[in-house]
């Protein structure tokens, strides 16, 4: 029987994951930086375990225009993760990583792909601040990416969370300076990886 | 006009016309719209999973097709719909992503209309139309007087099944 039961995580499990999420954050803000050749700092991110409706609220509304990343996860941990950024926000960040602004109100071939690699890079700071910290082999698949409805693109890990409970755990990092965007961040692992999780970091 | 009844994941209501009842943003989840034509007493449910028995922790009924569908009609039923009268049309089931078919979880979409549509003919309820699959979200708007089911989805035009 697994350890982990969502509906009643503890302050211990939590903070793990704040930790994780305060260097991931970290990681991706230099990546980004890189990046973009801009300065971007961050503000202290922000662990929530929310009910699936207040997820939605969160971001503005089940309908609001999203972007999201989604790569599968395997080796030691198996699951996935999702990096999700307001549409706009997006728009803004490929148009500064492509030196150029954006035409029209869909993203090109190439703009996409730009924005699937700036996901990559994102979900990849967080996992190896996950993996460094518990020691563990994780491999990202490559990066697939859904422009749509906060709530439609939220229904994949929402259900993948809803197998184990009825609440959805996710970090919320903001990065400022010279750009200006929220991004959503959501690890979920299957089962048994919390269990090796947990137990990786002696708990 | 009616009001319209707000449904999150995850969750059922019932109303009667001249009323109507809505969910945003369906993804993978499935909208079941049920209704009696006669009374024009409808439901919908939003549900996220396609059996409770394969879940352990299943406590919230209105999460799974098989239990979700049961509680939707016990709600109906307690409004004054007649069971023999109930018909059914459903939407969402999307695949939001497009990994080529790794697990069972990615095709949840597809499993999740598999399972509605399973179900409803176990209990003898016509499914008259169905809006389910491809790879985008859609918000859709249940109208128990006349039984459209109204979608919307980004960047297409409005239907009505």
């Amino acid at each position: 029987m697994s350890k982990f039961n969502l509906n009643e995580m503890s302050q211990t499990y939590y903070d793990v994951l704040k930790e994780i999420g305060n260097i991931g954050a970290g990681n991706a803000t230099t990546a980004l930086a890189q990046m973009l050749q801009c300065k971007v700092d961050m503000k202290v991110p922000q662990v929530k375990l929310l009910s699936f409706s207040e997820v939605g609220i969160l971001m503005g509304g089940e309908e609001q225009l999203m972007a999201g990343i989604y790569l599968l996860v395997e080796g030691d941990i198996r699951g996935s993760i999702m990096f999700l950024l307001e549409y706009h926000s997006a728009r803004s960040l490929v148009a500064k990583l492509m030196g150029m602004e954006c035409e029209g109100t869909e993203f090109s071939e190439m703009e996409m792909s730009a924005l699937k690699e700036i996901g990559n890079i994102i979900t990849g700071a967080y996992l190896n601040s996950l993996s460094t910290l518990t020691g563990l082999t994780i491999y990202p698949s490559v990066p697939d990416l859904s422009i749509d409805m906060a709530g439609a693109i939220l229904s994949v890990p929402a259900i993948e969370f809803g197998t184990l409970g009825d609440k959805l755990l996710l970090i919320q990092t903001q990065f400022t300076d010279e750009i200006d965007l929220d991004g959503y961040f959501m690890l979920i692992p299957d089962m048994e990886s919390y269990d090796k999780i947990l137990s990786s970091l002696g708990m | 006009m009616g009001e319209i009844i707000k449904v999150g994941m995850a969750d059922l209501n019932v109303c009667a016309a001249p009323d109507a009842i809505t969910t945003l943003g369906l993804g993978s989840c499935i909208g079941i719209a049920i209704r009696d034509p006669i009374t024009k007493i409808g439901g919908l449910a939003h549900i996220m999973l396609p059996d409770s028995k394969q879940i352990k922790n299943n406590s919230n009924l209105y999460k799974f097709a098989d239990t979700g569908i049961d509680e939707l009609i016990r709600l109906l039923l307690l409004k004054g719909a007649s069971r023999q009268r109930l018909v059914a049309k459903i939407a969402g089931g999307a695949q939001m992503f497009a990994f080529q078919n790794k697990s069972d979880l990615v095709r949840v979409g597809e499993r999740n209309a598999e399972a509605c549509v399973e179900i409803l003919k176990r209990l003898n309820i016509p499914l008259l139309a169905q809006d389910t699959g491809l790879n985008y979200g859609r918000t859709v708007v249940f109208y128990p007087e006349t039984g459209d089911y109204k979608i919307k989805a980004v960047g297409k035009e409005e239907t009505v099944i």
